[in-house]
Formats: structure tokens, sequence, C-alpha cells
């Protein structure tokens, strides 16, 4: 323990040195069960549900057979916190000090980053704790039933935010008006009005709103939790604070390949340079950097999926090399995956990696379809999309009270899976407590699923 | 925090600034104690159960579990639950990025070589599903009371005087003689170690040593029960009704059982004419043409009294049916139905009407109001569907508890 503080420390002076900078970073050892349970729920302290306890019996065995193993936990904000394994060994702490280092120097620079913590503060955790209390005292005060029901609407719909717009909107026909008469600064039309002749783009002179929305809502949490018709206060809170927790999540989902590889390169670097180490926890050090940071094919391998780890560092030590270390770091500022992979893995470098983009048929056919460069970094990024998420959104809320959500399967490219959705339907409107209907289309045509209430 | 020159040496007020950087916290002592994902899961097995339990019904209507439970298990596969999320359909072709040497064109894995689980990570899609599963193997005997305790049977009691004297022979005190399976290790090897102790040059064991366990013969009080399943097998009985009924028979047996040390069960199938069937056929068989449900009881009636002394048994009936009787029958049939139930501790009458909401008076249920208005221990109850099931069991045997009590 006292020679990880030591090293800890001495490294941090380093990257101090190299111009990493960073908010403060409290480090703790753990358990590895926490470790593990933390990786679960994404936050140390979180609301209950059942769902986590699907993921954590996975994780459990998959850890038991040993596929998994968790080094690192790490959160943004003033202080970051970390999380390390107390029985992992020492080179293998040493490493992830400077990798979380990495992360915290990526958190500091980024703009998504930047914008999140401005917009919720720095101690996300506290606020995360806090909640899950309140939550807590729910399931006292009303019972598992009902704060379950709200925990599965609220959960099913965890990534559907519009994270183009800010988290304290308005609440109720105020944040719609707001956000039809720009009251409430939507950041895209902002940049819109500041380009040349486009100041007089007012809509202040549009007659007042009649449909709720004004336009289709994809913040699907806040516009539940701030029209339900009957919903109660608590059963607000709940959907506020899953979609609070939602926007911190957005940068980590965003940023993935960029994160993890700028951390992986400064742990590499600092590593190499921290010349107060001993050669013996050097060797193992990086020992252990090769097992995390390294291609899944080797040899006459393939693999049908790529380590974020291993693209983003090698793509981060192109551009370091070819471009110098301020370019790498204005783009580590500017930029998340979408624009770091289509602006910044070129032909060359995908080729060296071996990309490819494979086809998997209904019939167990895979075929390799494409090793052209705008393939491969559409392929990689599809996932990434909308949060991971289809698009889905409020279209309108009637007089009585129903719902209607459409999905745009247009910028989706494809129809919804339509058991799933119906589930979801119906935990939604077994809080809405009103009709909720889903319209779709599918290759079969359009679709239409709904709900009511029982 | 202030910009320094890239220096690596650190002197003393240098370090006092890091340490805000980066700071170790003390361990808290609570993430050894608690479990918040062992927690939910248990949250997630309790939702499971709850699952199984409303399936069950469906899982014993396949097989003959009524009258030989014993021995036998059936495997639940229990799937995760799965917390649904909108998500986009299957696509017929799924998109990934690889890695590796391979060229455009080449073919990874030919067509109709689906392995036996697409694991997680296989596909670049990630589809967790189906990389796990847990399978439960169940003792039918200990699934049917895990149900009786779901169900919340109250206890029966046997009407008072029908018990008799069973003789039973049990193990007690232990003596020199007996047969080696009943040699008493233990107290063998005490003895042996007494004599060793005593004894210069002792051998390890002698047949002195040897203690057997000692059986003797006691009578044990038992009280026994009957139950006959009367099932309606004429023409306007479908596939559908025959399912209820069977499902409904087995938890009614599952609740009698737990009461009784020993009960025997008699299957009779009646259209116009009645027949006493073994439980295979029972289920299996279809009759032609009307329903004369009074050829059933008399049929009881005459097993009843040939084999089941009053002073011996409980008698229980339980008759499922559509409700529809012969109009010629209905005399005979309240002759018939008023005898019988003289000589049983209770009668439940279950009308089977899949489909319906709304239920027409029919001949069968008018009978047995008619015996419920006059006081006999009966009950009657219609159901629709599985889910009536428990409520008609619920009725019957919460029916049985208040008779007791009163």
């Amino acid at each position: 323990m006292t020679t990880l503080t030591g090293y800890a420390a001495r490294i941090d002076d380093l990257a101090h040195a190299l111009g990493m900078r960073h908010h403060a970073v409290d480090f703790e050892l753990v358990p590895d069960r926490f470790m593990m349970e933390t990786a679960v729920y994404g936050l140390p302290v979180r609301m209950p549900h059942w769902s986590f306890g699907v993921r954590y019996i996975r994780h459990l065995v998959q850890r038991n057979m040993g596929h998994s193993r968790i080094f690192e936990v790490m959160f943004p904000g003033d202080p970051c916190r970390a999380y390390l394994v107390d029985t992992n060994a020492l080179a293998e702490n040493v490493l992830v000090v400077a990798h979380v280092l990495g992360h915290a120097d990526f958190a500091h620079r980024n703009t998504l980053f930047r914008r999140s913590m401005a917009m919720m503060g720095g101690h996300i955790l506290e606020q995360a704790a806090a909640r899950a209390h309140r939550i807590e005292s729910a399931l006292a005060a009303h019972g598992q039933e009902r704060v379950e029901a709200v925990l599965d609407a609220a959960l099913a719909l965890e990534a559907h935010i519009d994270v183009n717009r800010i988290l304290h909107r308005q609440s109720g026909i105020a944040g719609d008006q707001a956000a039809a008469t720009n009251d409430d600064p939507d950041p895209f039309l902002e940049r819109w009005q500041e380009l040349p002749g486009e100041k007089d783009l007012a809509v202040s002179d549009k007659p007042e709103p009649r449909t709720i929305p004004q336009h289709p809502e994809y913040d699907l949490l806040w516009f539940i939790a701030s029209h339900g018709p009957e919903l109660e206060g608590w059963e607000r809170d709940v959907f506020l604070a899953v979609r609070e927790e939602s926007f911190y999540f957005y940068p980590v989902f965003a940023c993935q390949i960029m994160n993890e590889g700028w951390a992986s390169y400064w742990h590499a670097r600092l590593l190499r340079e921290a010349d107060f180490l001993p050669q013996d926890l050097y060797v193992s050090a990086i020992k252990a950097h090769s097992d995390v940071v390294r291609p899944l094919a080797t040899g006459r391998t393939l693999a049908l999926s790529i380590n974020p780890y291993h693209l983003g560092f090698s793509m981060w030590e192109r551009i370091v090399e070819t471009k110098g270390l301020e370019a790498a770091r204005r783009i580590c500022a500017e930029e998340d995956d979408f624009g770091f992979v289509r602006n910044h893995l070129d032909e060359e470098l995908a080729e060296r990696l071996d990309l490819f983009v494979y086809e998997a048929a209904a019939d167990g056919s895979i075929k390799v379809v494409s090793r052209d460069i705008h393939a491969v970094r559409e392929a990689i990024l599809a996932p990434r999309f909308n949060f991971g998420a289809p698009r889905v959104a409020a279209i309108k809320l009637d007089v009585d009270g129903s719902l209607t959500l459409g999905h745009d399967s247009d910028s989706d490219g494809r129809g919804l899976d339509l058991e799933r959705s119906e589930r979801v339907l119906d935990y939604v409107a077994k809080v809405w407590r009103r009709p909720v209907s889903l319209h779709t289309v599918d290759d079969r045509g359009s679709r239409v699923l709904s709900a009511r209430p029982n | 925090m202030t910009r320094r020159a890239p220096a690596l040496r650190t002197t003393a007020t240098e370090r006092a600034a890091t340490q805000t950087r980066v700071r170790f916290l003390a361990e808290s002592p609570w993430y050894e104690l608690f479990s918040r994902g062992a927690r939910d899961w248990l949250r997630h097995n309790q939702k499971v159960r709850h699952a199984v339990r409303v399936q069950i019904a469906d899982l014993f209507a396949e097989g003959d579990f009524i009258t030989q439970p014993k021995e036998r298990t059936v495997r639940v596969p229990i799937r995760l639950l799965d917390h649904a999320r909108f998500r986009l359909a299957e696509p017929q072709k799924d998109r990934g990025a690889g890695q590796g040497g391979a060229q455009t064109g080449d073919t990874l894995r030919p067509a109709g070589n689906l392995p036996q689980d697409e694991g997680a990570g296989e596909r670049g899609g990630g589809n967790e599903d189906g990389s796990f599963s847990l399978e439960l193997e169940l003792k039918v005997d200990d699934l049917i009371d895990w149900l009786s305790e779901e169900l919340k049977l109250p206890e029966l009691r046997p009407t008072s005087g029908v018990t008799i004297d069973e003789p039973e022979i049990i193990r007690e005190g232990s003596g020199r003689r007996g047969i080696r399976a009943r040699l008493d290790r233990r107290l063998t090897l005490k003895q042996a170690l007494k004599r060793r102790a005593i004894q210069t040059d002792p051998s390890p064991f002698v047949d002195d040593d040897l203690r057997f366990h000692q059986l003797r013969p006691r009578q044990r009080q038992s009280s026994n029960a009957v139950v006959f399943f009367v099932l309606d097998v004429s023409m306007s009985m479908t596939a559908v009704e025959r399912k209820l009924a069977k499902t409904f028979f087995l938890f009614a047996l599952a609740g009698l059982r737990r009461q009784y040390h020993r009960i025997e069960v008699r299957f009779v199938a009646h259209t116009t004419e009645a027949w006493e069937f073994p439980e295979r056929e029972f289920f299996e068989v279809t009759g032609s043409g009307g329903t004369a449900a009074s050829s059933a009881f008399r049929l009881t009636q005459e097993l009843l009294t040939a084999h089941y002394a009053a002073a011996q048994y409980n008698a229980y009936l339980f008759y499922a049916s559509d409700g529809e009787n012969g109009i010629d029958d209905r005399t005979p049939a309240r002759a018939s139905l008023r005898a019988l139930s003289e000589r049983l501790n209770y009668l439940g009458y279950l009308e089977t009407r899949p489909g319906t909401t709304r239920f027409a008076q029919t001949d069968m249920r008018m009978l047995i109001g008619e015996l419920i208005d006059s006081g006999t221990p009966a009950g009657s109850q219609v159901v629709a569907d599985v889910g009536d099931v428990w409520q008609a069991i619920r009725h019957f045997f919460g029916h049985e508890a208040r008779m007791h009590a009163a």
C-alpha cells in the first residue's frame, strides 16, 4: 500500500511534467466483488433493480470461468474517483494508476465531459448515492411493486435522452414552449443562428403551440417526468434520477475508443518514462498492459470484434507520431468517437490493423464483405449511434392523456424488435396510466403497437 | 493547480501539492458486508418463482403425475428474466467490424453451420442472450408441496373417528444379536475401544464388540382417504376442458395428500354410462353421445360401499363437467347425488367453460346448488382458464377449513 502510494505520487508528478492536467483523483483499494458490482451497476451506489441482479450473476459466472477480470473503474468528477482491486499485484495496480490518470486527463480536456460536468457538477457519485437512498425510502413508503414498476419503465428508457439538450430543462408545458420559442436554448439552433444571414430565422411569430410536444421529443425520460398525467412526485423523481445518470454516462459511452485509447497511450508512456520503477515491476506491468491492449486476432486467427483499447491506442500512437502531441490534445478536446474514427482512422492504419467488415447471415454463414475504409469506419460506429438505442420519440399527447410514440425507422434503417418493444410499452403504460402506442415501420409495412394500463 | 517546469526531481513543497492531486482513501469496511448484486439477484429469483407459479399448471398438464408423483422429476428450464429495451429488429444480415488477415470475399464460416450456442461476443452486435441459462431439476412432490404453500391451502382435519391403528416398525435400542444390515457401527467401535483400553495386546475387533440396532413394532394412528375424480367425457367436453379438469384434479389431490397418510385415488369417467379407468387411460377416454351424470354417482356409490368402510375412510369426490346433463337424467341425478353426498366428506364440482366470460345457469350447477343450500358440504366453481383453477382450489379448500372451524 505505501509503495503503491509512493509510486502513484511520483507517476502523477511525471504526468504533470509531461503536460497532463486533471482534477484531483481519489483512489480506493476495494475487494474484488465490490469492484465487479460497481462495474455492473455503473456507479458505486445506485438504485436497486432486479435487472442489475441478472447482470451481476452473468458477471459472477464469467469471472468464475476466468473470462473476465476488472482492473479499474474510474468516475470523472471533481475529485475523480477510482477503484483498484486490493488483491491485484502491485505491478498491475501501478499500471492502473497510470491508466486512471490518462482517463482523468481526458475528462479534463474533452468537451463532452467538460459540458456534462458543467451541467451536473463534480459530485455525481454522492448525488447518485443520495438518489439511491431516496428510492430506498420510496420502497419503504410505497412498496416493492409500485417502485419496481416505475424503475422498470425508467431504466428501460435509460438511453432515451436528448444529449443535444441541457440537463436542467423547465418541466411541463413551459418546457415545451421554451423549446419551441427558443427560450430554452437549443445548442444546435444557437450555432445555426450564429451563421451569417441566419439571424432572421425567428420562430417567435409562430402561433401558440397547440400540440404537445411541438416537435418530436426524443428525451423520453424528461417527457414522461414532466407530462405523465397522474405521476406522483416521487415517481417523477425516479425518472429524472435515471435521466441525470444517463447524461453522466453519455460522454463515457460516446468517447469509449478515444478515452480508453488515450488512457492506454498514457499508461504505456508514463511507465516507460518512470525510471524510478524497479525493473521487474516494470516488466510485470508491461505484461499486464499487453494483456489489456492487444488485438483480439493474432497470427492467423480472426476476430469478429475489435478491442477498443487496442484500436484507440494504435490510433493515438499514430496521431502523436505524425501530428505531434499538441495536435493530439486538440483532437482529444474536440472529438467524440464519431469524429475520431471518421477523421483519424486512415487507410494505412486500418490496413496495418487488418480491419475488415463482415456479414453474418441467418443461415450461419459469415463472409468478409469489405476492407474499404469508409465501410470499416461505419461498421465500427454503427452500434454507437444514438446512445446505442433506436430513435424513439414522443409524438403526441392526446387530450385524453394517451401517449403516441414514433420510431424514426428512416434514420435507424430498420424496424424494431416488436416483442421487446411491446414489453417496454407495457412498462410505460403502467406508470403513464393511460394507453400508450408506438408507430414503427418494418419490412412488412407500418406497425402500431399499443399497451393499456391494467 | 499551478503550472510547473517539467522537472522530474520533486522537492518537499511540490510533494505537498501532489498530495491533493492523488489521494488514497481508507477502505470502507461495509464493502465486505453487503452485496447489492446479491440483493438484486434474490429479487430476480423471487420474480422467477412468481413466473414459474403462473406457468406451472401448464407444465403439469403434460404428464401422468397424479398417481405416482414420488421419484418423478421435471426439468424446468429457467430463463433469466430479460429487462426489455427498445431494440432494432434482427437484420437479415448482421454487419460488424472484425480484425485479422482476411480478404474481401473470404468465407469465415460456411452456411448451415450455426454453433450450438451463439455465445456472447461472437456476433458483432454482442447478443447476450442464449449464452447463459439455468435448468432446475425439481421433484414433482416437492413442487406440489411448494405449490400448496403458494396456494395457502388451509390444514384440513379428517372427520373425527375415522382413524385406524396401523402397525409400524421402528428402531429402538441396541443388543448383541441382529443381522449385519443393522450393525450399529458407532456403538460397536465404542465397545471395542473400551475393551482395548483395558487389555494388553488387544485384537482390533472381537465378536463380543458387535452391537445391533433392535426393532420394535408399534401401533400408529393413521387416517386414510379415498378420492374419486369423476370426469364427464361426453362429446361436448373438448381437449381444453379436459386439460383444465386434469390440472384441477392434480392440485385437489395435492391438497388432500398433505393431510392424509394414505390416500387412494379412483378415476371414474362417464357419458350415459360410467366406467372406472387407470390414470393413464382416464384422460385419453373420449365418449360419444349424451350425458347422464347419475351413472357416475351410482358407480362411485358402489365402489365406496364395496371397498371403503365408512369407519376407515374419509371420502372425497371431485367432479368436472361442462354442466350439460341430459334432461331426463335430472331426477335420477338428484337422487343419486343426495344419497352419495351423505357418505362424502366433501363434494367439489368444477364446471369447465373455457373462453366464456358470462355463465348461464346449467343443470349440474343447479343440482349442486340445491345440495349446498341443504347444508351438505359441497362447493361449485366455474373455470374459464388455468388462472381460475387456482381460485377454485382456494374456494374448495377454504370451504373445508371453514366447515371444521364452525
